[in-house]
């Protein structure tokens, strides 16, 4: 019911590196923080010290553990939030308006102060990446922190998501993915960088680098191994004087 | 609707101003920018020039706005009007709760100080509270390491002078191949976490040792789900596969540890293994150009490592010899312990093969060159581009010293420690044993200790015992049960002192640290102990002051609570007479300061301990007219000096001139500056000095670094010395225990100490260290392991009342590995018995693939007493989560030889918590996990219903 521009001008998103994320969570807290404290209404919390607390989070990490068909069980860390899609169902779902995607960088936005809290675009997202905010009742979704990354007050380095600058690990890059001659796209070559479930049509701009190979040993099927220099252990005094005349 | 797009407001003024801090979330000690909005914490992110975490920060320190807020914050000191436990207080002022204090305290310092028993938990300020529990002359004090890492700290600093943990560090922009061994996720976390995106983003080799795989074993390339407490096993066939292979840098061991040191062989003698010294005690080698002894350290020798040598008619062999026999042994290869190890003999070797080629074939060269302590002077820095990193997971059993030693003898032998690529010390490390203090435990009425309680004991005659041989301190540390406990053992002064063994005493005084939960093994028999009442109805423990900043179980069992700040309220300083912030390239240290006041009637901990001493007139706190030296913790950063021209804080000291103390420039040594702290504060928070290029690799024999450590202030001389391969401390007590000396340990210990305390890196299984002794082993009966880890997310038990923390751990189930569930036909949701020799939970579980097939774990500190931290009493925290801490007794079971044994390392005393053992079956569905408490009163009500965080400008 809502229009998507025809396009926009730049495709900021994230690149998130599944091969290092280890898991920590700093970047769902970084989000928590910033996006409570400044613009909009804050990240309310349902019983908080509570039997059952629920609060409002724009990124959250899951783990998946993975049988691999040979080799020990592998466990994947994947943080998801909003992915900014190019043909966002969030956005053409909104009976108000108040879902759009922005012309001049294409992240997708909530005008609060339109919603009316019917949550179909969280129903439309196939993701699971908008959380209605209970205190507010208006619709959550990643800003991109768009209240930083254009900010002056902000010393230029500091202009990128908060998620990005807090990761420890390194493993989230922000950039603009619909230039190829970007860091993050130039990231995105090089690592097999993929689009969640692309099936789904909805053409996301964020983009997940790939685990590396794990227990690659495994596959080997005579494993390397030192060969000794002596037979027997009295050998090694002979040995060691040996190599130390070498010295 | 027509695309239609609002504007929105993308510059929005984040805050009125920032203030920089350190972070104290967890011990990593991370440098912070705190918002203020309107004079209100609004938000808190990394700072970028910090030297630990260059602007990132984990989610327990961005959720530190929620920690400074948090519900559960103490309001006020208090005196307990109910019986103990009851958690019925009444709010007192400070100056009553002063009083109350000094009155329990100065009467047993002027009479006898050791009848108080001062031990601190999560406590970031150890020198500044030894020094009090020094001046008021109490033998006991320690903080919290003898059941956290003692081992790990202690094999490091005996072998080679440091220890992992956060006092080195991996080479991270030249190591290609990592080994991460059995790491809790918390210590120096956001520096390895961003170390591990380094070595990811240039392609360099992970290797994870773990049970489990989660955390940095999940993005390990590789993972070896070892069996727990086999890693020192593992270890060792990998040292013997590279000693069969002579693959091992002959040279650096020539030069720079003491397999070449000549080892006495004199069975039967006083002397028989211990090292050929000269009559200045230097250690002795064979000269390779001389053939004959030389001092190690005499200017141009040549130390052979296959010396042999007769001495006064006893043949001496050098300590690589002794290597050889031992390792070479066909016991460690690795055929011998995959089996126990869990791991396929082709892959042990597969690992050693692959050390040895990245060490050797991929050796790297760093043209810098370099002089070392013999005066001889090297072009370039050659490096063996492999490191590694431990923590509690191979710590924290009873075969845990020397394990944590196996694998400083593994990168030894690699010749990658403090090499390029390698492993590297921080400042104040590296540090030979020698220039540690022995421990001090000689109380007199009214008079100061007579030196520093903790401290590293080179042999028998250092221990703390009293003249009848019994044990100095309450927590028995330094004694013959566990002789190198370098940090305390403060695990178990709650069962000592009710025991009364080694003796009585009257007031215990916490910091920080949950002993009637979480902090303790068995925390039911202690919550017993601390209840405890005498025949006359008093208390056996009579008088508990504790300080806190946040309503903790450990709350309701004091007497008196002094009420500590939040760490956005507070001065402090982690400073180089502690364990500061340094980097391998770098010396630093930081403090914090009050960024906000507290709007609550409470202050920081340590000003409490300065005003508990001006009061009582502690000399080192008072001049000799009685007049106090410091106001507060501030004044005591400032003014106070360790020796002239040392005080806690090394940057911006006042310059030389005018000092009266020397020196060459205000860093390190300097006169007290009353600007300092205004200077840490327009500089972040922290000072940081480089270490100078041509010092920053091989430190402990590089002039280069000696030279800038005296100039610091680090040493007053150089110490240069060699890394410890032959631990000839441990060969000390081996000697007593063989019948040598004065001081001779009771007969129960002597074969422990006999087959235990081997000077070169052994393995025991860790059973055979505590619980067998020649009896059953009970293998049978508890045939899974057992173990818990930190998440990241969390820090002990503060991340439970954490509103955004606790939404993403609160709740741990036990996670079972998939052929423990389909042996008992579990399925996620299930509830289990957990059984220990010790006890029963009953506990829900839940699958996990990636972990050893016979181990079962929990995230630790999750479960809460109901009515702690401000939370509700139907919280998930209180009703599923749970502790395995019931299932662990601080002593093993008996073993019908009248004793009882201490279920820790037998050479540290370190809390062996990883060596539980447990048998599983399922159980009914419960409503709760067990054993459940009763709620306890909380001294601060319940935290809010909703939160909408923002500060309102």
């Amino acid at each position: 019911m809502t229009q998507l521009p025809d396009r926009t001008d730049r495709k900021l998103g994230l690149v998130i590196d599944l091969d290092t994320c280890v898991g920590c969570h700093a970047c769902v807290i970084s989000c928590k923080g910033w996006n409570t404290e400044n613009e909009s209404a804050p990240l309310s919390d349902q019983d908080a010290y509570g039997t059952a607390p629920s609060g409002t989070f724009l990124n959250r990490v899951h783990s998946y553990e993975i049988q691999p068909d040979t080799g020990p069980a592998q466990l994947v860390h994947f943080p998801k939030s909003c992915l900014h899609c190019e043909d966002a169902p969030c956005v053409t779902v909104c009976p108000t308006g108040a879902s759009y995607k922005r012309v001049e960088d294409g992240i997708v936005l909530v005008n609060e102060d339109h919603c009316i809290g019917c949550g179909l675009c969280a129903w439309s997202c196939p993701y699971g990446a908008r959380e209605l905010d209970l205190a507010a009742g208006v619709m959550k979704k990643c800003t991109l922190c768009v209240d930083r990354i254009y900010n002056t007050h902000l010393d230029e380095e500091d202009r990128v998501p908060a998620c990005v600058r807090t990761c420890p690990a390194g493993a989230r890059h922000f950039g603009d993915l619909g230039d190829p001659d970007s860091d993050v796209s130039r990231l995105v070559a090089e690592r097999g960088g993929a689009e969640l479930m692309p099936e789904q049509g909805t053409r996301p701009v964020n983009r997940y680098l790939p685990p590396r190979p794990r227990d690659q040993w495994q596959a080997d099927p005579a494993p390397a191994a030192l060969a000794p220099v002596a037979d027997t252990p009295t050998g090694f005094p002979g040995w060691l004087d040996k190599a130390l005349e070498k010295l | 609707m027509p695309f239609k797009q609002p504007k929105v407001e993308t510059s929005p003024k984040p805050s009125d101003e920032i203030r920089q801090t350190t972070c104290y979330m967890c011990a990593c000690r991370c440098g912070i920018n705190v918002h203020l909005k309107d004079g209100k914490v609004a938000y808190i992110e990394g700072n970028r020039d910090h030297p630990v975490n260059r602007g990132v920060l984990c989610a327990k320190g961005s959720a530190g706005i929620m920690q400074h807020n948090a519900p559960s914050r103490l309001r006020a000191p208090m005196k307990r009007v109910g019986p103990r436990g009851s958690g019925e207080f009444e709010k007192i002022s400070w100056d009553e709760a002063l009083d109350i204090a000094v009155g329990w305290l100065d009467p047993i310092r002027k009479t006898d100080p050791s009848k108080l028993a001062f031990f601190t938990g999560r406590d970031q300020s150890q020198s500044f509270t030894s020094f009090w529990a020094q001046n008021f002359g109490t033998p006991n004090y320690a903080a919290h390491g003898g059941f956290c890492s003692v081992n790990m700290a202690a094999a490091g600093i005996y072998t080679m002078g440091g220890a992992f943990w956060e006092f080195g560090q991996p080479d991270w922009e030249h190591t290609k191949l990592f080994m991460l061994f059995g790491v809790a996720e918390d210590h120096d976390s956001n520096p390895i976490k961003m170390g591990l995106g380094r070595l990811k983003a240039r392609g360099a080799r992970v290797i994870g040792v773990n049970p489990i795989r989660t955390g940095y074993n999940a993005v390990a390339d590789d993972w070896v789900g070892i069996t727990p407490g086999t890693d020192g096993l593992f270890i060792l066939a990998l040292v013997h596969e590279l000693m069969k292979a002579g693959k091992i840098d002959l040279d650096y061991l020539a030069r720079f540890t003491n397999a070449p040191c000549l080892v006495i062989d004199n069975p039967g003698g006083a002397d028989h293994g211990l090292l050929l010294r000269d009559d200045q005690d230097r250690p002795l080698v064979i000269d390779r150009t001389t053939g004959q002894p030389a001092p190690f350290d005499q200017k141009g020798v040549r130390p052979d490592l296959s010396a042999r040598h007769m001495h006064s008619g006893r043949p001496c062999q050098t300590v690589l010899h002794k290597m050889a026999e031992t390792y070479l042994d066909p016991a460690y290869a690795p055929e011998a312990v995959a089996e126990r190890c869990g791991i396929p003999a082709p892959r042990i070797r597969q690992i050693a093969a692959d050390l040895a080629r990245v060490a050797f074939d991929e050796s790297i060269e760093i043209h810098q060159p370099w002089t070392d302590f013999r005066g001889d002077t090297h072009d370039t820095m050659i490096g063996r581009p492999v490191s590694f990193h431990a923590m509690r997971g191979i710590s924290a059993h009873a075969n845990g010293f020397q394990t944590c030693r196996a694998l400083h003898l593994l990168q030894i032998l690699l010749g990658s420690v403090e090499t390029p690529g390698g492993f590297r010390f921080k400042p104040p490390y590296p540090k030979p044993v020698e220039a540690h203090p022995t421990p001090h435990c000689h109380a007199k009425p009214d008079c100061p200790l007579d030196g520093p309680h903790l401290g590293f004991v080179r042999g028998p005659d250092d221990l703390a015992l009293t003249d009848d041989g019994t044990p100095a301190r309450i927590d028995k540390a330094f004694s013959w049960d566990n002789p190198m406990s370098a940090h305390g053992l403060m695990h178990m002064v709650i069962s000592n002192a009710h025991a009364g063994d080694p003796y009585r005493i009257d007031t215990l005084f916490l910091y920080m640290a949950n002993m009637s939960w979480n902090s303790s093994m068995n925390t039911r028999g202690v919550i017993d102990m601390l209840t405890d009442r005498d025949d006359t109805g008093d208390y056996v423990i009579p008088r508990i002051i504790y300080s806190d900043a946040y309503a903790s179980e450990m709350v309701a069992y004091a007497d008196l609570i002094l009420p500590d700040t939040t760490y956005l309220e507070r001065h402090d300083c982690i400073s180089l007479l502690d364990r500061p912030i340094c980097e391998a390239d770098a010396a630093a240290d930081a403090i914090r300061w009050p960024v906000v006041a507290p709007d609550r009637d409470v202050q920081g901990f340590q000003t409490t301990l300065v005003q508990l001493a001006n009061r009582m007139k502690l000399p080192g706190f008072t001049d000799d007219a009685g007049r106090a030296k410091y106001q507060d913790y501030a004044d005591y950063i400032t003014w106070h000096e360790r020796k002239p021209g040392i005080g806690p804080l090394a940057g911006w000291r006042s310059p030389p001139e005018g000092s009266g103390v020397g020196g060459t420039s205000s860093e390190g040594r300097g006169s007290p500056n009353p600007d300092q702290i205004a200077r840490y504060i327009e500089n972040g928070g922290f000072f940081s000095t480089p270490i100078p290029e041509g010092a920053t690799y091989y430190k402990p024999w590089n002039s280069a670094y000696q030279d800038w450590a005296v100039k610091l202030g680090l040493f007053d001389s150089p110490q240069p010395y060699l890394f410890q391969l032959w631990c000839e401390p441990l060969r000390r007590f081996q000697l007593a225990a063989e019948g040598h000396g004065d001081r001779q340990p009771p007969d129960h210990l002597r074969p422990r100490i006999r087959d235990q305390f081997s000077p070169l890196p052994i393995w025991y299984a860790p059973d055979s260290a505590t619980q067998n002794m020649g009896q059953n082993t009970g293998q049978d009966d508890y045939p899974v392991t057992a173990l818990t880890q930190r998440p990241m997310a969390m820090y002990h038990s503060w991340g439970s009342q954490n509103a955004w923390l606790r939404q993403i751990h609160g709740q741990n189930p036990l996670y079972v590995s998939s052929h423990l569930m389909r042996r008992h036909g579990l399925s996620d949701g299930d509830w289990v018995h957990v059984t220990s020799p010790h006890g029963r939970i009953t506990v829900p579980v839940l699958e996990m693939a990636a972990l050893n097939d016979h181990t079962v774990w929990t995230w630790n500190a999750i479960g809460k007493r109901k009515g702690a931290w401000a939370l509700s009493d139907d919280a998930p925290e209180a009703t599923k989560g749970f502790l395995l801490n019931h299932l662990i007794h601080e002593l093993l079971p008996p073993r019908g030889d009248g004793l009882r044994w201490a279920n820790s390392d037998p050479i540290t005393g370190q809390a062996a918590w990883f060596d539980l053992k447990v048998r599983l079956e399922k159980a009914a569905p419960q409503t709760e996990s067990q054993p459940a408490f009763p709620p306890i009163r909380s001294p601060v009500g319940r935290g809010p219903d909703q939160l909408r965080w923002k500060t309102q400008t």
